[in-house]
């Protein structure tokens, strides 16, 4: 029960783009067309699960043990990159398929706060290894479901006449605004 | 090549142990002045000090939450509780609730949230304010324990942050279910009474 | 370039963002009052010129090949520094900040300016550059910050300007913050344009 409020609560209700402003960057960057926006968000669930598994034992087992708490943002981002590095080297040999779907978003992902958000959050929160797995996959999920939906939208705006100085981000911006109200919408549900 | 990454890792190493050591005596003094000031806002004048006696109480629901007593000339005035709640809409909430001897509630203090701006994060004025049924000030939760209107007590919730007030409201009784289990009150043990109520947000 | 025209570049002409759209997170994130934009606004120019000093000060040191993760550390050590000293010295900002102060680190205009700037210029020009650009990010954040706050709750840098019942409360959250960005940027490109 707890694991199931803990994925509608990352999913829908605190959203980890429309309501925590965490991966924004990707959100508004690959957002153009539905089918990258799937991609981005596969890989984006890819990373941050093992990043999340990844980091939880670091803390634990490294950080927390040696007394090294003040060094969880330098250990946290390279791990995270060197992460990153070792999923595209290991994708190109394994599945040249997914290689191909996947790779061209894996660069990028380095620099998406929220792996490195969530990497932190689960620990703020005292998750133990289970719960911190189920919130990354959920935080994942959310955001591959705020990625295409808006790619979804974008691509219908992309067809529509906008005034000249809202063309381009500005009106991105206040769609995904009136996203985030519809997904306030599921405030009360948890 | 490694080499420069690897000296690099442990001069930012070394640079980052020298600024955890000058700031850890500084955050640590915060984070107790903070707290000592929470106590003192929410319990009656006392001349002990609290946070030396400390104790660890038990709640109907079988938590346990921490006690600051509170004495004046040897004796005892009160308390405050720090209390808490996963109830919360985004996240924890914790608070530190003073009581009398007496189980009144005499004052409380919101120590973290992660509540809405402007909504849920109003409930460190909210509950305090003498207006219509918002004050939880004076309440003696011996009498039963506190429920917004909506779920059939006598408590104005905030305005549209219903769940946020349900959240304190829980954490204030939880508050006193272990206040008043630890201590001799007249009849206020942890009864089942004040177990607070569980799966309150269902009929939202 | 003279080091003025490198300030105001950052400010105006380069504006992180306005124009260059970068640092969205914390942009959006942290300006649900001026105050809070403001202090995150900087708490970045303080990582911004330290690490633009520090690498371009490193640049001919680091070998191209770990170039990447050795400036990332640099970035992590200065933002550490910054978190750590805020929550000793000044808790409460400490508190309405909370996540995105170490997430300065993947804020993409640090990494960017040390890339496209510290690591080709000289330490003074790279100092200034940082300061620019921060100035930049700082007045930005403070503005969105303000015009949320000033719409969402009728104050401003917590003075009431206007009743609080006059307010509407959307700014303040969520989706108020993605609209009002929406139309300052639009605003500014209209500007940059006449």
């Amino acid at each position: 029960m707890e694991y199931i409020l803990i994925f509608i609560a990352a999913v829908f209700v605190n959203n980890v783009v429309l309501a925590q402003f965490l991966g924004i960057c990707p959100f508004l960057g690959v957002s153009k067309k539905v089918e990258t926006a799937a991609g981005m968000g596969a890989a984006v669930t890819f990373v941050l699960t093992i990043a999340t598994v990844v980091t939880f034992l670091v803390q634990k087992y490294i950080l927390d043990a040696f007394g090294l708490g003040f060094m969880q943002t330098i250990s946290f981002i390279l791990i995270i990159a060197a992460l990153v590095q070792m999923v595209e080297i290991i994708l190109k040999k394994v599945s040249p398929a997914l290689y191909q779907a996947l790779g061209v978003f894996l660069p990028l992902i380095t620099t998406n706060c929220c792996i490195l958000g969530v990497a932190i959050l689960v620990i703020q929160k005292e998750y133990n290894l289970l719960e911190s797995v189920v919130y990354a996959i959920s935080t994942a999920i959310g955001f591959a479901l705020a990625l295409i939906i808006f790619a979804g939208v974008r691509e219908q705006l992309a067809m529509t006449k906008v005034p000249d100085g809202m063309k381009g981000t500005p009106i991105a911006l206040i769609t995904a605004g009136l996203l985030a109200m519809a997904f306030m919408g599921f405030s009360g549900i948890v | 090549m490694f080499l420069s990454l690897t000296i690099i890792c442990v001069v930012a190493g070394a640079i980052l142990a020298g600024v955890n050591m000058y700031t850890t005596g500084p955050i640590a003094a915060t984070k107790a002045a903070a707290l000592e000031a929470a106590i003192k806002a929410v319990t009656p004048d006392f001349d002990n000090k609290p946070t030396e006696q400390a104790y660890m109480a038990v709640t109907a629901d079988g938590d346990s939450l921490k006690i600051y007593p509170a004495t004046k000339d040897g004796k005892f005035v009160g308390a405050a509780v720090e209390s808490n709640t996963k109830k919360g809409f985004s996240g924890e909430i914790k608070v530190i609730v003073g009581f009398d001897a007496e189980g009144k509630l005499l004052n409380y203090s919101v120590l973290q949230h992660a509540e809405t701006p402007g909504l849920g994060a109003k409930m460190q004025e909210w509950f305090r304010a003498d207006k219509n049924k918002q004050s939880v000030l004076g309440r003696n939760l011996a009498d039963g324990e506190l429920k917004v209107s909506k779920d059939g007590g006598d408590v104005d919730a905030i305005t549209a942050a219903t769940i946020t007030s349900r959240a304190f409201l829980n954490a204030v009784n939880r508050a006193y279910s272990a206040f008043a289990g630890t201590d001799g009150l007249t009849g206020a043990t942890a009864s089942s009474d004040n177990t607070t109520k569980e799966g309150g947000n269902d009929n939202e | 370039m003279s080091n003025l025209k490198i300030l105001m570049n950052g400010i105006i002409k380069e504006n992180p963002t306005f124009v260059l759209l970068l640092g969205m997170c914390p942009t959006l994130g942290t300006t649900s009052s001026a105050l809070n934009g403001m202090s995150m606004g900087l708490a970045t120019m303080f990582v911004l010129i330290c690490s633009n000093i520090v690498i371009s000060a490193l640049k001919n040191l680091i070998p191209d090949m770990v170039r990447i993760p050795a400036f990332i550390v640099v970035i992590a050590t200065f933002v550490t520094v910054v978190q750590m000293c805020m929550e000793a010295f000044v808790p409460a900002l400490y508190a309405s900040l909370g996540l995105f102060i170490p997430l300065i680190v993947v804020n993409c205009i640090v990494l960017g300016r040390a890339e496209a700037f510290a690591a080709k210029n000289g330490i003074i020009p790279s100092a200034i550059d940082g300061l620019g650009m921060g100035l930049g990010f700082t007045m930005a954040l403070t503005l969105l910050g303000a015009v949320r706050e000033l719409l969402g709750t009728g104050k401003l840098f917590n003075l009431t300007l206007m009743p609080e019942q006059y307010g509407s409360l959307i700014f303040v959250l969520a989706p108020g913050a993605f609209i009002a960005l929406g139309y300052l940027v639009a605003i500014v490109n209209k500007l940059r344009k006449a």
